[in-house]
């Protein structure tokens, strides 16, 4: 390891390709290096990342659900007492945030938390694309990409939205759209987060001699912080807007008029 | 239409589509089963809970009942064992007089043949005297040796010497 670090600091790079400032531009808006999707569509990285850690995640799940969950016991064992927290920890966020209706909520908050943490923890992996430009790019957290945290953040918006048909049908709507913000917010909440880390790791790794250590600190702390911060701050938002919202309001008492009130007193 | 930060409808629906399918199947493969055995194993220790509730109760209505079964046997023993001691007592007084009647009439018994005894130990006394002052008699006069007035004479003088040297 020592060597290989020593030979890393004395062999001299290849000089810079980009300056910084279209290094981090490419990192916000994916612009010019944007990547081949099955020969169909341009895609920016991020949505690979995505396509890698939805096979990744459902590969493991499917593991997990052929060898693992058949030989759950009633004591658990590590293994198992992680899965039944990951689960009970979205569900239980459901079901506090939203008593009446928590089914749905429950499974769309567990896909929604395991999808940031395990997708921005993805950037951790370093993976590499080719760009069609024929640039090496780094795959970025999945979020990391503005039309992903749109979608997630329209999507978590639109779970809230059922909940408020559910609960209190087409009264509940004026009390719907007037969170209509929450679009904005959660969609660039996100954005922003999982863009500021893959920005700081972008700057950090552009000068060679900030790659040394600074990034155990950087890109593996920060990473682990901002993964568990954005999937606990998503799934809770959402949990609470959705139980809030699905509430059924009651009908208020309509005040009597005088009259009204004149003519029960004489009865 | 280009919109600004590279947002495209495009890569947002594949996204959605992404997530769609990594929901359903996170909720198909993990959620779901993992859900519904914690409900199963919930239940399990619910029923066994319930049945040790059950059995609890059951235990507790039996002890109860034991409690009150035992009472009832404490009270008709101590109404037996005061029952006991009446009769008890009524038969040691009757059993006490009755020796106090027996040990009288023993006493009484015993008196009776004291007194008989003590009658015919006189009588045969009496008797005993009279026929040895008879024989002491018939010995004195009927002697053969030598004169009974000068035998007379002779323990006379012999008793007068006897009272002399005292």
């Amino acid at each position: 390891m020592a060597v290989l670090l020593i030979a890393s600091i004395a062999v001299p790079g290849s000089g810079q390709i980009e300056t910084i400032q279209e290094t981090m531009r490419d990192a916000v808006l994916h612009e010019s290096d944007k990547n081949n999707l099955f020969g169909i569509f341009a895609v920016n990285p991020g949505y690979i990342s995505s396509v890698v850690v939805t096979v990744i995640l459902l590969v493991a799940a499917l593991l997990i659900r052929i060898f693992v969950i058949p030989k759950f016991q009633y004591l658990p064992g590590r293994f198992q007492l992680v899965l039944e927290e990951l689960v009970g920890l979205f569900d239980g966020l459901a079901r506090s945030n939203s008593p009446r209706r928590n089914r749905f909520l429950g499974a769309y908050a567990f896909a929604a938390g395991v999808y940031i943490f395990f997708g921005t923890l993805f950037e951790l992996l370093g993976l590499q694309a080719i760009s069609l430009n024929g640039h090496s790019v780094t795959l970025p957290a999945p979020l990391s990409d503005v039309n992903g945290a749109i979608m997630l953040g329209v999507l978590s918006y639109c779970v809230i939205f059922s909940g408020v048909l559910a609960g209190n049908g087409l009264r509940g709507i004026g009390s719907a759209l007037k969170e209509v913000s929450l679009l904005l917010s959660m969609s660039f909440r996100l954005f922003g987060a999982l863009l500021s880390g893959l920005l700081v790791t972008e700057l950090v790794y552009y000068y060679t001699s900030l790659s040394y250590v600074l990034p155990v600190l950087v890109a593996v702390l920060f990473t682990l912080l901002y993964a568990l911060i954005q999937s606990y701050v998503l799934t809770m938002l959402t949990t609470l807007f959705y139980g809030e919202m699905s509430q059924p309001k009651g009908n208020k008492p309509k005040r009597r008029s005088r009259q009204q009130s004149n003519l029960a007193q004489d009865a | 239409m280009n919109l600004p930060l590279n947002i495209d409808w495009q890569q947002i629906l594949l996204h959605l589509f992404n997530f769609t399918i990594l929901a359903g199947g996170l909720y198909l493969l993990l959620y779901r089963p993992v859900k519904q055995f914690i409900q199963k194993r919930e239940d399990y220790y619910r029923s066994l809970h319930e049945e040790a509730q059950k059995e609890r109760e059951q235990a507790q209505k039996l002890k109860a009942e034991y409690k009150e079964k035992l009472a009832q046997q404490e009270a008709a023993f101590a109404q037996k064992q005061s029952q006991a001691q009446k009769d008890l007592d009524q038969m040691r007084s009757q059993q006490i007089a009755q020796a106090q009647q027996q040990a009288e009439a023993i006493l009484e018994k015993a008196r009776q043949n004291a007194q008989r005894e003590r009658a015919d130990i006189v009588s045969k006394a009496t008797k005993e005297l009279m026929d040895a002052a008879v024989i002491a008699t018939e010995k004195i006069v009927l002697r053969k040796e030598g004169d009974p007035y000068d035998q007379f004479l002779d323990l006379a003088e012999r008793r007068g010497l006897d009272e002399q040297t005292d």
